[in-house]
């Protein structure tokens, strides 16, 4: 069921273990790989409401596995415009699916200059690799 | 971590096996193999098995060995013969639990306790301090490693012929011989088998070929938790007394022991705080020190795997303590709502 590791190029990462895939002026959000392995199985997440401002580099909503809580941090600043209900009914789905169906955020990117100061895929396999 | 960790006879085979390891009470021990989930319905379907060595056992012997057990255990060490065993307290001179454990009697002269990791030096001084003439006090844990079978089909899987609760038995497990105690801690059937510490990995390897998945710590909390088993550290402490924390059915009030008194008194005037057991009615996962208002603190909470929500248990003032009522726990500044349920959380085969 777990998915294998993988940090897909066309994504920017944030070293707090998190990615942005960037589609225009908006941004889907969620946990790399790592993080969700880190966790193990997860089994509670806390969504920000639609509608609320995230700010880069701060928290926006939780991930819970049996044993641990994790703040989940925004890779970029914006407002949300869609939670994905499925991981809130099937958090599992992140294990599963990091970068797909496991997605957490849609949001309404403020400041595209943000995304200047996010990791690639190769930078990010590099902080992971120092873990 | 500047602290050296204690290993068990099993450690290179959890590494081996991939196990995710982390320090616990002292020790390097796995907390999940293939995930805390899995792991769980193993034991509740089928069987798992759980390396326990680093809990303590401590043997006093000698004519008066259960003289000084009866003074300083809650329970009534009477009620049990030779080949029996019984969960009791170590409590304090306020009633608080220092430690809580199984007692096995071997003969009349001879009680092997089983106690926890965290705890074993603290036990072993509080009964060497209290020796009398005729009990000899002595630490054997590092010579047992200890595997708790879990399972409705432990026995199965064993080949062993399954027998009644809190009794134990030499036994033979592929030709590896061991101590067979009818006992655990997932409130499923099974056995937790002591055997000597250089037998571990081939008794180990035997079980898993038998049809045993191995389990970590991480389980074996949400196992415990489900059937409502205190955790001592958690949910009792020298802090918290016996009668508050629902095991007045494990204190012989009746007989004289260390701390005897103040728990007939708060068995006598009701105690001002219970601990319960609840589900959360909202989906968030209680953790332990979360505030419940009203006064009371969650001092264990988890996701339970078979019940797919948060369940916890906690201290509350006692009116609250009654199963129904609802509960509103302080969830990182969240307000959610909980409601008390009766003992056990998930009933299991052995609980229900």
């Amino acid at each position: 069921m777990a998915a294998t590791e993988s940090y897909p190029g066309e994504l920017k990462y944030h070293r707090e273990h998190d990615w942005a895939r960037i589609e225009d002026d908006e941004a889907v959000l969620g946990i790399t790989w790592f993080a969700q392995d880190a966790l193990g199985e997860l089994v509670h997440y806390e969504p920000p409401e639609e509608g609320a401002t995230v700010v880069k580099d701060e928290p926006y909503g939780e991930v819970e596995s049996v044993k641990a809580v994790s703040d989940v941090i925004a890779p970029l600043s914006g407002d949300v415009i869609e939670v994905n209900r499925k991981v809130v009914d099937e958090p599992e789905v992140v294990n599963a699916d990091p970068y797909g169906d496991g997605w957490l955020v849609r949001i309404r990117v403020s400041d595209l200059g943000e995304a200047e100061a996010l990791l690639d895929a190769e930078a990010y396999k590099q902080v992971v690799a120092e873990q | 971590m500047a602290q050296t960790l204690q290993r068990t006879p099993l450690h290179d085979r959890h590494v081996a096996l991939g196990a995710r390891m982390v320090p616990f009470a002292g020790w390097e021990m796995p907390v999940q193999y293939a995930g805390v989930i899995p792991e769980h319905r193993a034991v509740r379907r089928d069987c798992g098995v759980f390396d326990v060595s680093h809990m303590g056992e401590i043997e006093i012997e000698g004519p008066r060995a259960a003289k000084l057990l009866q003074s300083t255990l809650s329970n009534d060490l009477d009620r049990i013969q030779a080949g029996q065993a019984q969960y009791t307290l170590l409590t304090n001179e306020t009633g608080g639990v220092v430690d809580d454990l199984i007692v096995y009697k071997l003969d009349e002269f001879r009680f092997l306790l089983v106690v926890n990791a965290a705890n074993r030096a603290v036990d072993y001084r509080w009964f060497r301090d209290r020796e009398i003439p005729g009990s000899d006090v002595r630490d054997v844990s590092d010579e047992y490693a200890l595997l708790a079978v879990q399972g409705p089909r432990a026995f199965e899987h064993l080949g062993l012929p399954d027998a009644k609760a809190f009794t134990f038995a030499e036994g033979e497990i592929d030709g590896i011989v061991c101590m067979v105690n009818r006992t655990g801690y997932t409130g499923e059937a099974g056995c937790e088998l002591l055997v000597m510490a250089e037998d571990a990995g081939e008794l180990w390897d035997r079980v898993l070929e038998r049809g045993a998945q191995p389990c970590g710590l991480g389980a074996r909390d949400t196992l415990r938790l489900e059937a409502c088993f205190p955790l001592h550290g958690q949910d009792i402490t020298p802090e918290t007394d016996a009668i508050s924390a629902g095991l007045a059915w494990c204190c012989a009030l009746d007989k004289e022991f260390t701390g005897a008194d103040p728990l007939r008194e708060i068995k006598e005037r009701g105690p001002d705080r219970k601990l319960a057991p609840f589900v959360m009615e909202e989906r968030a996962i209680p953790r332990t020190g979360m505030a419940i208002d009203g006064g009371g603190e969650v001092t264990s909470g988890t996701h339970s795997p078979m019940l797919d929500r948060g369940v916890g248990m906690g201290y509350v003032p006692a009116p609250d303590a009654k199963p129904g009522t609802e509960l509103t726990i302080d969830v990182r500044g969240r307000p959610r709502r909980a409601r008390v349920v009766k003992k056990p959380i998930y009933p299991s085969h052995e609980t229900a």
